[in-house]
């Protein structure tokens, strides 16, 4: 049966190229492919931006290029990313700095553009799109004024094409992160853009790979403490058969561990309803797929069924909303979290003498009850915990006068103060606003151009 | 047979990931037995109760058998969603462990084949 190997190369903005170097040496793979984009990550992309216009791609994107492009021209390896963030046409143009670096000259590198609704999202509103919110319903008109971006999530289709202009690297922005792994196999398999079981397949071994380490032993709750060599985790690597099964398992002598056990968590992994996941070209039931320990490291997902794409595309927004300020403070036994307690009343009695009101509130003990809440047990005296106040104001210069505010408790407070006093600079909260657009108001709009470094490096000259 | 009281992190699997201020918690139970009493036992109703003030809106729960999951989707429960969050954990990365301290009353016999980790 005809197959193709896929890798994975990144799972976030900031993760190691190691991982995808690795991948490349020694997977035997056709294509890596590199999610670099969370919500968050749009979020602080945005704000890149927003300091600097050519700025908005994920800034490890040279890095990632400068290590992988010698080793995928050697051994025919085609690239795709995420990695132009809110800005692909920056990442583009830090890419072909690189090939031309390298000598790469003749890279045929793909932009794909045309998921930014940000300078649209007006005149998209005026059309009749309204853009309620996905989760409550709520009307967009109360942030409207505030948004600083909005992306639609793209699909395989702009992929299909910059694959089919035999594009060496393909760099997008919001293509939704499973997309960037099923286009090859689509590609390569010939699958049909209505086969909504391969389709599916294609985006559930897409989702078990997005997320890189995270499939193959990392963040693994089981029996985390015997899974070798996390330093060193292999990145899965995909053989995918032309029935839509596959066999997903990381580079030779790589650590980590690829198992149902360590699968099975990724599988539903930021899922929401598993009987109808969502996705720009199918909607994929994941509640069919079965996970199956074939040999040590392999595991087989086999399974997986679809149905017909959703008619309207997921858009994420960004609006402002405020900023947040920090004060913290650490302290020591005894009565390390009497201590604390009474500092945060101290802040607040200081914060309202500096006239600071903030919009809202979360006091945590670190050490204590911050993650867990008051689900979390307060045991004997603890041995240290540190106290953080973060407060939402309306402006920058508020948040840092509160950040500010537990300094005079170095000499003035309890006693036994240990750590954690740095003011911490303020920080731009965005307000996520998930919605759905029509498919007519952006694919129109979806532009591939495929060029070599030679030619994008003359041009920005 | 005689009732037993079990917390999940002695036998379970969990993850939890985020989607704007949704977060989900998927847990994994290592037997058909305790999948059984998992479906039984932790209710979207218990885990809303169980995540208390973290979690504004209401709580869903997906069965997914062939990995003898349970996934729970947990609205309005990020804090406003992690760019815009003030918590210390804005993904809701610990949501899975938070789970994981819920204690449930099983059979002995539902324990039947299972590895139990102490804690």
């Amino acid at each position: 049966m005809a197959s193709i190997r896929i890798g994975a190369g990144q799972g976030f903005y900031g993760d190691t190229p190691d991982g995808a170097v690795e991948v490349a040496r020694n997977g035997g793979v056709s294509y890596i492919c590199c999610d670099a984009l969370a919500e968050l990550t749009m979020a602080i992309l945005v704000k890149d931006r927003l300091r600097d216009p050519q700025l908005g791609y994920a800034r490890d994107l040279p890095d990632f290029a400068r290590q992988l492009l010698p080793i995928a021209r050697d051994q025919g390896i085609r690239i795709i990313t995420n990695a132009g963030g809110i800005n692909p046409q920056g990442g583009v143009a830090a890419v072909a700095a690189v090939a031309t670096e390298l000598g790469m000259h003749d890279l045929r590198i793909a932009v794909v553009e045309g998921d930014d609704l940000t300078t649209r999202m007006t005149a998209l509103r005026e059309a009749g799109e309204d853009f309620r919110h996905l989760d409550t319903g709520a009307d967009i008109g109360g942030i409207v004024g505030r948004l600083v971006f909005a992306v639609a999530y793209l699909g395989i289709t702009p992929l299909l094409t910059a694959l089919r202009e035999d594009a060496d690297i393909v760099i997008t922005g919001r293509v939704a992160d499973a997309s960037l792994f099923a286009a090859p196999l689509i590609h390569e398999l010939g699958w049909e853009l209505d086969d909504w079981d391969r389709l599916a397949a294609g985006v559930v071994i897409g989702h078990l790979m997005e997320c890189s380490g995270q499939a193959t032993g990392g963040n693994f709750s089981g029996d985390w403490a015997n899974v070798a060599e996390l330093d060193r985790v292999g990145y899965p690597v995909a053989e995918v058969f032309d029935d839509g099964t596959a066999h997903l398992s990381k580079p030779p002598g790589t650590g980590g561990r690829v198992a149902v056990d360590t699968v099975k968590e990724q599988l539903l992994y930021e899922v929401l309803d598993p009987r109808a996941y969502a996705n720009p070209d199918v909607v994929a039931d994941f509640t069919t797929v079965s996970l199956d320990d074939v040999a040590p490291d392999v595991v087989r997902i086999s399974g997986a069924r679809g149905t017909t794409r959703p008619d309207r595309l997921k858009v994420i927004a960004g609006y402002l909303d405020g900023w947040a300020g920090t004060a913290t403070i650490g302290y020591s036994w005894p009565q390390a979290l009497a201590k604390a307690e009474r500092s945060a009343e101290l802040i607040q009695a200081m914060a309202a003498r500096a006239g600071l009101q903030p919009l809202e509130q979360v006091v945590e003990y670190i050490g204590v009850n911050s993650v867990h809440g008051d689900a979390a047990p307060v045991g004997a005296d603890v041995n240290e915990v540190v106290l953080r106040v973060c407060s939402r104001f309306a402006t920058e210069a508020d948040a840092r006068r509160f950040s500010r505010v537990a300094t005079p408790l170095a000499l003035n407070g309890p006693p036994f103060i240990g750590g954690g006093m740095l003011p911490q600079s303020p920080r731009a909260l965005l307000g996520v606003w998930p919605t759905l657009v029509d498919r007519g108001s952006v694919e129109p709009h979806v532009q591939v151009t495929v060029r070599t470094a030679r030619e994008i490096s003359g041009a920005t000259r | 047979m005689s009732t037993v009281t079990l917390q999940l992190a002695e036998v379970a699997q969990a993850r939890s990931g985020d989607k704007g201020d949704i977060a989900n918690v998927a847990l994994f139970a290592p037997s058909d037995l305790l999948y059984a009493a998992f479906r039984r036992e932790v209710t979207a109703e218990r885990v809303r109760r169980h995540f208390g003030r973290f979690v504004k809106g209401t709580v869903d729960c997906y069965e997914v058998p062939l990995v003898r999951a349970l996934n729970f989707v947990l609205h309005e429960a990020l804090d406003g969603g992690a760019s815009r969050s003030l918590r210390s954990d804005p993904l809701g990365k610990s949501y899975g462990s938070l789970l994981l301290r819920m204690t449930i009353e099983v059979d002995d016999g539902e324990l039947a084949g299972v590895v139990h980790r102490r804690i």
